[in-house]
């Protein structure tokens, strides 16, 4: 059974890439433009893991992390946030919101799946 | 012995073959989307006497040419056996699709590229330009017509 | 190099994106002159942020780098750390520009960095090596939480060097002092001994330390001993709490960074340490000693939290709790939570943006062709219906069509509506124009827009840009008055500007107004008799005068500014407009101002026609060009210098358009009092067309003839009849300007 995947991003170019990629490799994705999207689907659906970008409008990436882990089903789903260089401090507030870790953009497409394998 | 060998395997062109003015013309089959049967055209202005004007097809606005007239044929008045070959050829904007005015269209043959001979130079004749080849069919001689130069020759001319 | 496909298309959305994630810095930066606030700051950080990520990953460095700068800039401002003066907005506007030039060469296939960017860059440079002034705060300050370890600061301007809370904040730092003793080369065999303390949440952030041995393992031979004292007792333990901690032995041929990598996302919620022995170490300790963890730091600066949902703002979903108290026994401090912006997200923000999706302008355009058969076929049925004998079912028939009818003309009209697109996206440049511009010149002027909602095509709407963009800069330049001039006057200081767009029957009509000087009557005629393109003595009214201005090569305009007024832009807006089968006039007041207003077809693929016959050619022409039509008067009818043809129309002399003549058809008569005279205005000039017949008004759907064939003189296209045959759309401006003679000249010119 493939493992499914819940991408979050603002930017639907990054989400279409990101997609892209996982789906290749066969996994199943789903896709949420802001933190309140991806929050509305996970009350009624899991995935096995959530990566989601920090800077997004309505709900940022952190929030959603810690929104999300206040459901039951998502208590033990790992997080990964994309981050950007400049965002080393969203790092360690990502943590304490509950992440299991990040991702630094720009990645390539064997990095987001080699770290993927990692906690998945 | 080689020599048949390599003829048998070679793959073939088919080409839809027409009459026009008791000679055998062919265009690759590549090139042709549909065999239409005559009906009323609409006139456009300030276009070549071969232009006869457009039609509908299917809600496109497709221009057709008389090839009698292109060729400086004797002209003849269109009967029961007069159709309209519609052909897709590449041009500027994409691809145009042009239908092409023939006395009668016969069927589809398989010619085999080693067959076909280059066109021997007619002098005079507007044809030159417009046939890539020629080969010997059922017997009869069939002048292998180049679609897209023509079409685009007859588009771009004044 | 190939690239798939779908990763064009993919990089094609980003471009968009960013197209429009530039607008919306612009849009931002704009309004920060009166008065910044978080929100906007926050949103056009945003904008930027994604702009660098998405350029980075797909590979368009060049506009990575230079976003990192204005990133940078933008990141103080919202920290608190710069203030938001005029220059930097100024300098912003600047790096904008430059942004959307180099997106503009990517998207054409040759990213690179421009000149523009270079300037830019160094003005970037030069604000960021400028000390910040800390902003006092503006807009809402949020409360921040104090935490017991740390005080906000505003972080200074070299993100690396931020003062850190005493708590051990070095594991999580992003520059991170290396030992010197650090051996550089891959190859060297080493042992290290790595003390692995984790907080007990671990598992809650799924950090499985089995993942992170397995990687250890990997690179090399690795003995690991775990410690349990912090375990607690069966009947109290939670299993989801780590009370575990490790000393683990690493051989092989192992960089620190190759560690510290394994480890990083638990670094901050752990307590690690890396010790690199000789060979001959020996065996591990008992306990590892009791570490400090590293305390959360709080966000510096009033707007640098992002905006945190509040319990408000969902209401099924708990508020967030402190995590849970470190249980008794383990050495490690509790964690704190990140500060949090006071003001909740307004909710309805949340769920503001209209819904909507983004469909690719072909397929838009497939679906307008189906519709348009839809109508034909539509149409095909109802004259079948109505050549029949009544009765019963045929009245069933004839009420069922004229319900298709209705439906589909309804189907038709939400159709083309996908391609209308609110004018906004055209007057969305004109406050920066108009503000750049009135500093430019030294004036003082108001924008005002109104309508920005009105809808019209997209195609419409791209091609009237420059020329709205060229009115709007004759206004400001030649129009609006200095301000000095403009008390000597007796009006206020500031000029207004407005821009108003409003539909009106099946157009949309776009007024360019400004409270300025108004057009020179006298100077206009004045240079239009000096260039010759009136007759000396000829009268004309007042509209007739203004319209000179749209002649090719006219310019009253004293001195030739680089804003306009180098004579070539009023004729290009016309043939500009008229090309999209609009109009446009002028009507001015002296002293008071002028007002052009433009009048524009809601849409490009129908058309209003009338139906009208030559001979048996039946031709098609747009009910907006027509001003009447006329059974002419043999009295009115002149032949001039025994060539051109004219008719006496109101107290004008038309030349007469014989189309039989101009496309060769067999007439009904050539004499013109048995015909009509169809009379159409394009471009400021009018004719009188020779038909034989008028037929039927109708809608026509606009089918191009250069599709598959080529522009034809005369002709604007073709469209299909009820009956399937083909009518070809005559195309006034350029009947006139191909076949017939201009008249200015001889307006007002007597027979």
């Amino acid at each position: 059974m493939t493992a499914t995947i819940l991408t979050v991003d603002d930017s639907a170019s990054m989400r279409q890439m990101v997609s892209f990629t996982l789906k290749r490799a066969g996994y199943t994705v789903v896709e949420a433009a802001d933190g309140v999207e991806a929050l509305n689907y996970a009350r009624t659906s899991t995935v096995d893991l959530v990566l989601t970008d920090v800077n997004m409008p309505n709900m940022d990436g952190i929030s959603l992390v810690r929104e999300l882990r206040q459901l039951q089903s998502y208590k033990f789903v790992p997080m990964l946030m994309l981050t950007t260089e400049s965002g080393q401090d969203k790092k360690s507030l990502g943590k304490a919101a509950g992440a299991t870790g990040w991702l630094v953009k720009p990645f390539n497409p064997e990095k987001l799946l080699a770290t993927i394998e990692k906690v998945l | 012995m080689s020599q048949v060998k390599a003829v048998a395997e070679e793959v073939k062109k088919q080409y839809v073959s027409f009459m026009l003015a008791s000679e055998q013309h062919g265009v690759d089959v590549v090139r042709v989307q549909e065999i239409k049967g005559w009906d009323s055209v609409t006139r456009v202005p300030s276009t070549p006497p071969y232009m006869l004007g457009v039609i509908n097809l299917r809600g496109a606005i497709v221009p057709v040419i008389d090839l009698r007239i292109r060729f400086h044929l004797e002209r003849a008045p269109y009967g029961s056996t007069t159709v309209v070959v519609v052909v897709r050829v590449p041009g500027e904007r994409g691809e145009r699709t042009v239908g092409l005015v023939v006395d009668a269209v016969n069927s589809v043959h398989d010619i085999a590229p080693s067959s076909i001979r280059p066109p021997p130079s007619l002098p005079g004749t507007v044809d030159d330009a417009f046939i890539e080849g020629i080969a010997v069919v059922g017997g009869q001689l069939m002048l292998l017509l180049d679609v897209q130069a023509l079409v685009t020759a007859s588009i771009e001319e004044r | 190099m190939t690239i798939d496909l779908e990763m064009a298309e993919i990089i094609n959305v980003f471009f968009q994106e960013s197209e429009e994630g530039l607008d919306a810095m612009e849009a931002g930066l704009l309004s920060l002159e009166d008065g910044s606030d978080c929100e906007t700051i926050n949103t056009i950080f945003r904008a930027a942020h994604s702009i660098k990520g998405g350029a980075g990953t797909f590979g368009f460095g060049e506009i990575s780098k230079f976003t990192h700068a204005v990133e940078t800039l933008l990141d103080q401002m919202r920290n608190g750390a710069r203030e938001v003066s005029a220059d930097a907005v100024q300098v912003l506007l600047q790096a904008v520009d430059a942004m959307r030039e180099m997106v503009a060469l990517a998207r054409g296939g040759t990213p690179g960095r421009t000149a523009t960017a270079d300037t830019v860059g160094e003005r970037l440079t030069a604000l960021l090596e400028e000390p910040a002034n800390p902003a006092s705060p503006r807009g809402r300050p949020p409360a921040e939480t104090p935490t017991a370890a740390a005080a906000p600061s505003p972080t200074a301007p070299a993100p690396a060097a931020a003062p850190e809370p005493p708590a051990q904040k070095s594991a999580v730092a992003a520059v991170r002092p290396e030992p010197p003793a650090e051996p550089a080369a891959a190859g060297e065999q080493t042992h290290w001994r790595i003390r692995f303390l984790p907080h007990v949440s671990l598992f809650e952030t799924c950090n499985d330390p089995l993942r992170m041995f397995t990687q250890l393992a990997s690179l090399g031979e690795l003995k690991a001993q775990a410690f349990t004292q912090a375990v607690p007792a069966l009947s109290e333990i939670d299993p989801t709490q780590c009370h575990l901690s490790w000393t683990l032995d690493l051989y092989g041929a192992v960089t620190r960074e190759a560690l510290v990598e394994v480890f990083d996302w638990v670094d901050s919620n752990s307590s690690i340490t890396y010790e690199q022995l000789d060979d001959s170490a020996p065996p591990v300790d008992a306990a590892p000693p009791a570490a400090e963890l590293p305390v959360y730091p709080p966000s510096a600066g009033p707007c640098a939290a992002p905006a945190v949902g509040t319990a408000d703002q969902f209401a099924d979903v708990p508020s967030v709790p402190a995590p849970d108290a470190v249980p008794a026994g383990s050495p490690l401090v509790a964690p704190s939570e990140a500060s949090q912006a006071s003001a909740p997200l307004s909710a309805s923000k949340a769920n503001v943006e209209a819904s909507s999706i983004r469909v690719g302008t072909e397929k838009v355009d497939a679906l307008i062709n189906l519709v348009g058969e839809l109508v034909i076929t539509q149409s095909m049925l109802g004259r079948f219906a109505e050549g029949v004998d009544a009765g019963r079912d045929l009245e069933l028939l004839r009420r069922g069509l004229a319900h298709l009818a209705r439906n589909t003309r309804e189907l038709q009209e939400s159709v083309l509506k996908i391609r209308m697109l609110p004018i906004s996206f055209s007057f969305n440049r004109f406050p920066r124009l108009v503000r750049e511009l009135s500093r430019r010149l030294d004036k003082k002027i108001e924008l005002r827009l109104r309508g920005e909602n009105t809808e019209l095509d997209k195609i419409v709407l791209e091609k009237i840009g420059d020329p709205l963009v060229h009115l709007v800069r004759n206004s400001l330049d030649h129009g609006i008055e200095a301000p000095a001039a403009r008390i000597a006057a007796g009006k206020s200081e500031t000029g207004v500007l407005e821009l108003n767009a409003y539909h009106q029957g099946g157009s949309i009509v776009i007024e360019v107004k400004d409270d300025g000087a108004g057009l020179d009557r006298t100077r206009i005629l004045a240079k239009a008799r000096e260039r010759g393109l009136i007759a000396e003595d000829a009268s004309l009214t007042d509209e007739q005068i203004y319209n000179l201005i749209f002649l090719p090569g006219f310019s009253t305009a004293e001195s030739v500014s680089d804003v306009s007024g180098r004579g070539v832009g009023m004729d290009v807006v016309r043939r500009n407009i008229t090309d999209l089968g609009g109009h446009v006039q002028i009507s001015s007041e002296r002293g008071q101002g002028s007002t052009i207003r433009i009048r524009l077809p809601l849409t490009l693929a129908i058309l209003e026609g009338q139906m009208l016959r030559v001979g048996q050619e039946t031709y098609v022409i747009s009910l907006v060009s027509i001003i009447e039509t006329v059974q002419p008067q043999p009295n009115h009818l002149h032949t001039v210098t025994g060539h051109a043809e004219l008719f006496k129309h109101r107290d004008e002399y038309l030349p007469i358009l014989r189309l039989h003549e101009i496309f060769g058809i067999e007439p009904d008569s050539r004499d013109i009092a048995d015909g009509l005279l169809v009379v159409a205005e394009s471009d400021g000039q009018r004719v009188a067309i020779l038909v034989d017949e008028l037929q039927a008004q109708q809608q026509v759907v606009i089918k191009s003839l250069d599709r598959n064939f080529k522009q034809v003189p005369g002709l604007a296209g073709a469209t299909i009849h009820g009956d399937g045959t083909v009518a070809l759309i005559l195309d006034v401006p350029s009947l006139i300007s191909t076949f017939s003679v201009r008249t200015t000249a001889s307006v007002g010119r007597a027979a």
